[in-house]
């Protein structure tokens, strides 16, 4: 397939271009493979040759058309050029909804090019193939094509658990993904249970996501494991293998708890159609509690109607409330969070080690993990160790980053497996943020940034399903990585939280309905005026940075000073 | 004290609100001032102390196995729960309690008998402390246009105005009258703001006495000279701020609103905030919403969205922006009616009690939260204001009018709030704020649409008591902190500097003066090594990393501790008996902060214990 073949034309001038919040701007427009493009033209109202909007296709949700054709008068056809047809007022007005909420309004005159730039926006942005995408065609200058790639080796991880403990072993029984395809080659498993008693775990597992550890908590030596759902099927199949290697996991007498993210009736009824649970009997030590978790289309839909609500200017504040409530976001979000909180209250308080699934385990599985391991651990909340985070226990566990984020809140399109789990995540940990201002390393702005990035990125990082289609499409090798672009100093700056001070204790949030806030941030980010709160954060960052000034000052410079000043030294030796 | 019927009853439970599963064990005494239960638990014999004067309601429940509950509500939205054993304890203690929180008489109120130990003379400068002349004179008034004028010197035309009022100089002492005896109440139009950039101003009045027909021509007049005071204005906005049909419904009772047929060059505007019944009954609403107990995010958005309060707010806010866009269009407004009336009136008739005051702090919060930097205050100083209007610790918000506080001589009986609150600034202040911030330089312009949505519940202020709710660390004060240690850390670094001068001079000055220098070199050493600055940088630098702990490692426990604390060093004995302290220590272990009883079996008191250990 050949872009130019999507593209039907590719400049029109004296476009209008308009987004919220914004002045509007008048200029060319021009589509390549992979960007729109807007420079405004001289005795435009912005600076002449400026490019005024550099939007990446990708970001393209949805494309609503509608033409005016302003004048009945249609001038005869003989001599009529396009441009005559433009003439008698026909012109377009094309919206473009983003995948990162952001709503721009293009003003293109002549109906026809209104027409052929909409749909060939619509073809570049539904294309499917991830090795067509823009992140195998991004080259920057300043970044080399390996770097950040191999930032977070699973192996460094094992071994500060190694240090500690000889229970635990990284085996790399999936190194051609044949084990389990949605697994990354290595996975941390008991060091007692060998790779053959794996396989078979493995096929009684959904997609071979057999137990594997997750986090574990040095304070006690608890693990947090996470798999998918048993698969005990309507005959209440059993797995010798399985009930081995979760009860290597606890000692004599010790307990566990598996925390399963769907109603005891839904895990019941999975028995149907080949799932399950652990039963009592089979797994004694363990202890089943189930924490219902909403995914799939409903959460999509949670999502869309947020979106909507948030964008409904005609709403009246008497009934914002009850959209609000009607599209039950903040509910998922409490509830992510409750479990999330059991989970690390399990291991830090009860002293039990804790298993997580729920059906595929790749998606309410993962946001109770990934958010257990923010709430307990000091180290998953600075800016490296929450990249860190992210690239173990979404990416490379399996989150079909691919499918869940193809389309966002605007899309029209039929609904496919389109999920906002990992945007659920963020939210979390923005309510996080917002209850311990100081304990997290970074600020809403990564948050955000990832948000952005996880639906339409320069970035190779969130490409794909899983570590073996990554594999398959060399995305390591042809793509730069997310983490090397944000990590360069003065990028990174713009992601840190000026308050930040370690805090290396577990911080426990609120889950009352009164703690949990509308993440206005993202949801409101175009619509609300942002210079005041900016302005707010600048004041903080000054803050901050005055104290630290004439600290350096006179700590380094003036106090080394004085005492390299030959006065200076008498002085203190006397 | 012949009300108290039963001083102290032991064995009483306190629950906790949030999970009933905890209680602690301790003895109530009801003195003349206060309720007080003090636990029994020894380390701490944490105590919880509530004016009589914040209790809202009082309520005894059915009597259960366990005793007999006792549900007292605050006006400062605290909420308490008692359990006394024994059925006759808890109805004399009802009773009394309901004597005591109505009291018949000004004297009975706690500023009569609060003492903060000040001397005459500080009572007096804390009484100066706001003077309204002043805030005038701020403002560039009096003027050509305008002037303080006497007619209302022995309250002889309006007695819940002031003696001195601003009115426009064309405005006779008879205008005046006349203008007063067609208004309810008496209340006149005088000035309320002047802004000298435009000359346009607010006025306020009541309602006119107008019914459907009835005419003044004094008013009719003093309207125009209030519009005339402006030269650049042709006309004035009357804005009457109750919905349409109550106004409409105002005239059969003789009253109304100005016909425009009768008042030349006016314009007439409505803006529908509800009248004071519809917003208690929203605000009563929305506490039950607050004590709901471990509540579904869906039963906490229906319930707030169901009290219309954030409605109301949003209602009042419109209506004070539409007012300050017309004052910026260079208008005049005589601002409508009955908007002072509940401003001090709030003892007395429960039926004429309004949450007005309440309203217009939490429309300050709202504005300060979509302007982080324009105010000099912060959160707490809006929450304490709200705490002590209730509270009646000082006199500033006692009876209905100046007459009425002249009367009783509240300015030589009682103290001043603001005097109180300017003592302890340093708590109530900004971080953010800077005279010199764009924020602070010009008139805020609040976004009304479609950011309608910004107005939030205001936790801070409803679930005041229970910290758990509450960011545990606070922002504010550690950036306070930071600004503080800056400071200082300048000064150090002055002292240094010029330690260095002396030195780099004593160099100079060579041996001749070195006994001089020595002891000057001594004295220095002396006041720089109290400041561990004589040490190596290495020390200084890690002075300088121990610093947080004032701040961010405290602030891991509850923010609620750093609460405590500021109000132990803020505040004299007699605040520290106030409610503000013990929510502080009640704190600790309030809730847990892994929150709603989404978890299992577990002590959560465990995690602020840690952290509090961990802090100390």
């Amino acid at each position: 397939m050949e872009f130019s073949e999507l593209i039907k034309t590719a400049t029109v001038e004296s476009v209008l271009l308009a987004g919220t919040g914004l002045p509007a701007v008048r200029g060319t427009l021009c589509i390549t493979s992979h960007h729109l493009l807007l420079s405004s033209c001289p005795g435009g109202d912005g600076q002449p040759g400026t490019v005024e909007l550099w939007l990446l296709i990708r970001n393209v949700d949805a494309v609503e058309k509608r033409v005016q054709n302003l004048g009945w008068y249609q001038p005869p056809r003989t001599n009529g050029s396009p441009r005559d047809t433009r003439l008698a007022g026909s012109s377009g007005t094309i919206t473009l909804r983003c995948k990162d909420l952001k709503v721009l309004q293009l003003e293109i005159p002549g109906m026809e090019e209104c027409l052929n730039i909409a749909s060939s926006i619509e073809a570049l942005s539904s294309v499917d193939s991830v090795m067509m995408m823009y992140p195998f065609f991004y080259r920057p200058q300043d970044l080399r094509l390996e770097e950040g790639w191999h930032l977070f080796p699973l192996e460094q991880y094992f071994q500060k658990i190694a240090a500690q403990t000889n229970q635990w072993r990284l085996s790399d029984l999936n190194r051609d993904f044949t084990t389990c395809p949605t697994y990354p080659a290595g996975v941390i498993v008991p060091a007692a249970v060998s790779d053959d008693t794996l396989r078979r775990a493995a096929r009684f597992r959904q997609g071979g996501r057999f137990p594997v550890l997750s986090y574990y908590h040095p304070r006690n030596g608890t693990v947090m494991l996470r798999s998918s759902q048993p698969l005990t099927g309507p005959n209440r199949k059993r797995c010798p293998e399985d009930e081995v290697l979760l009860g290597t996991v606890l000692d004599e007498g010790e307990r566990g708890f598996i925390i399963d993210t769907r109603s005891a009736q839904a895990a019941k009824q999975a028995r149907m159609t080949g799932g399950g649970t652990e039963p009592k009997s089979s797994y004694p030590q363990w202890k089943r509690l189930h924490r219902p978790l909403e995914r799939g289309r409903p959460l999509q839909e949670s999502f869309i109607k947020l979106v909507e609500a948030c964008n409904d200017a005609s709403l009246s504040m008497d009934r914002w409330l009850s959209r609000l409530e009607s599209c039950r976001w903040l509910s998922h979000v409490k509830a992510a969070l409750s479990t999330a909180c059991l989970a690390a209250q399990c291991l830090d308080r009860e002293e039990a080690s804790v298993l997580v699934h729920g059906a595929e385990g790749t998606d309410t599985t993962l946001l109770v993990t990934a958010l257990a391991q923010v709430i307990l651990d000091p180290g998953c909340r600075t800016m490296v160790g929450f990249q860190g985070l992210l690239e173990r226990e979404w990416i490379e566990a399996g989150h079909p980053f691919h499918l869940r984020c193809a389309r966002s809140a605007y899309s029209h399109a039929r609904l496919k497996q389109e999920a906002p789990l990992f945007l659920l995540f963020l939210d979390c940990v923005w309510q996080l943020s917002r209850q311990f201002p100081f304990s997290l390393e970074f600020g809403e702005s990564l948050l955000l940034a990832l948000f952005d990035n996880a639906y339409a990125s320069d970035y190779g990082t969130f490409l794909c399903n899983n570590e073996k289609e990554r594999c398959l499409c060399k995305v390591k090798e042809n793509t730069h990585s997310l983490w090397a672009w944000l990590n360069q100093p003065e990028e990174k700056k713009k992601y840190l939280n000026p308050l930040y001070s370690h805090n290396p204790l577990v911080i426990w949030p609120s889950v009352e309905p009164q703690s949990i806030q509308l993440w206005q941030g993202l949801f409101f980010r175009w619509i609300r005026p942002s210079q005041y709160l900016e302005e707010a954060r600048a004041e903080m960052q000054r803050l901050v940075e005055a104290k630290e000034a004439p600290a350096k000052e006179s700590a380094g410079s003036r106090l080394s000073r004085s005492l390299s000043d030959p006065a200076a030294r008498t002085e203190n030796e006397r | 004290m012949e009300h108290i019927r039963m001083p102290k009853v032991e064995n009483v439970r306190l629950l906790d609100r949030v999970s009933s599963r905890k209680a602690a064990l301790g003895t109530l005494y009801l003195t003349a001032t206060h309720v007080i239960f003090v636990e029994n638990a020894s380390e701490t014999r944490k105590e919880t102390w509530v004016l009589h004067s914040q209790i809202s309601s009082i309520e005894k429940q059915a009597t259960t196995a366990t005793g007999c509950p006792l549900l007292i509500r605050c006006k400062n939205f605290q909420v308490i729960q008692l359990i006394i054993p024994q059925e006759r304890d808890c109805h004399d203690v009802y009773i009394s309690l309901i004597r005591l929180a109505r009291p018949v008489k000004y004297e009975e109120l706690y500023c009569f008998s609060f003492n903060p130990k000040l001397d005459k003379e500080e009572r007096e400068q804390g009484w100066k402390f706001v003077d309204l002349n002043e805030e005038y004179n701020r403002m560039g008034i009096p003027n050509d246009y305008w002037q303080i004028s006497d007619v209302n010197r022995d309250y002889g035309v309006c007695d819940s105005y002031p003696t001195e009022v601003y009115v426009p100089k064309s405005a006779t002492a008879h205008i005046i009258v006349g203008s007063s005896k067609f208004r309810s109440r008496r209340r006149f139009p005088a000035l309320s703001y002047y802004c000298k950039d435009n000359n346009a101003s607010i006025c306020r009045s009541s309602q006119p006495l107008s019914g459907f027909s009835a005419r003044c021509l004094e008013d009719e007049q003093m309207l125009q000279a209030i519009r005339k005071a402006n030269p650049g204005s042709d006309f004035l906005y009357v804005v009457d701020t109750r919905p349409k049909l109550n106004a409409m419904a105002n005239r059969a009772a003789g009253k109304g609103y100005e016909n425009e047929d009768n008042y030349s060059n006016i314009k007439f505007q409505f803006i529908g905030i509800e009248n004071i019944h519809v917003m208690r009954n929203s605000l009563q609403k929305m506490l039950e919403v607050c004590e709901l107990k471990s509540p579904s995010m869906s039963d906490f958005l229906w319930g707030l969205e169901n009290s219309g309060w954030l409605k109301h707010i949003k209602a009042i806010m419109d209506a004070g922006i539409f007012i300050a866009k017309v004052l910026i269009e260079k208008d005049w407004i005589s601002f409508g009616h009955k908007f002072n009336h509940r401003y001090g009136n709030l003892d007395g008739d429960p039926k004429e009690i309004s949450p007005v005051i309440d309203q217009f702090i939490e429309c300050v919060w709202q504005l300060m939260e979509q302007f982080p930097c324009a105010f000099e205050f912060n959160e707490r100083f809006l929450i304490h204001i709200q705490h002590h209007i209730y509270s009646c610790q000082f006199g500033n918000f006692l009876c209905n009018s100046q007459k009425e506080r002249r009367e009783l001589k509240i300015q030589e009986r009682t103290y001043s709030l603001w005097a109180h609150l300017w003592k302890n600034r340093a708590d109530y202040l900004n971080p953010l704020y800077r005279s010199n911030h764009s924020q602070t330089q010009r008139t805020l312009y609040p976004q009304m649409t479609p950011c309608n949505f910004l107005y939030k519940f205001w936790s801070g202020m409803y679930n005041r008591f229970e910290k758990g709710l509450h960011p545990r660390q606070s922002v504010t004060d550690y950036l306070m902190a930071v600004k503080e240690e800056t400071q200082q850390l300048e000064e150090e670094l002055e002292v240094l500097g010029e330690r260095l001068a002396n030195l780099q001079k004593m160099q100079l000055n060579g041996n001749k003066i070195q006994s001089k220098q020595q002891d000057r070199g001594k004295q220095l050493g002396l006041s720089a090594s109290t400041n561990s600055l004589a040490n190596t940088p290495q020390e200084y630098g890690s002075d300088l990393k121990s610093f947080p702990s004032r701040s961010p490692s405290q602030g891991d426990e509850d923010s609620a501790l750093i609460l405590t604390q500021d109000n132990l060093k803020s505040s004299d004995p007699d605040l520290s008996a106030n409610s503000d302290q013990e929510s502080g220590v009640e704190d600790l272990s309030c809730r847990s902060p892994s929150g709603g009883g989404c978890l299992p079996s577990e002590d959560s008191g465990k995690d602020s214990d840690e952290a509090v250990c961990l802090a100390v």
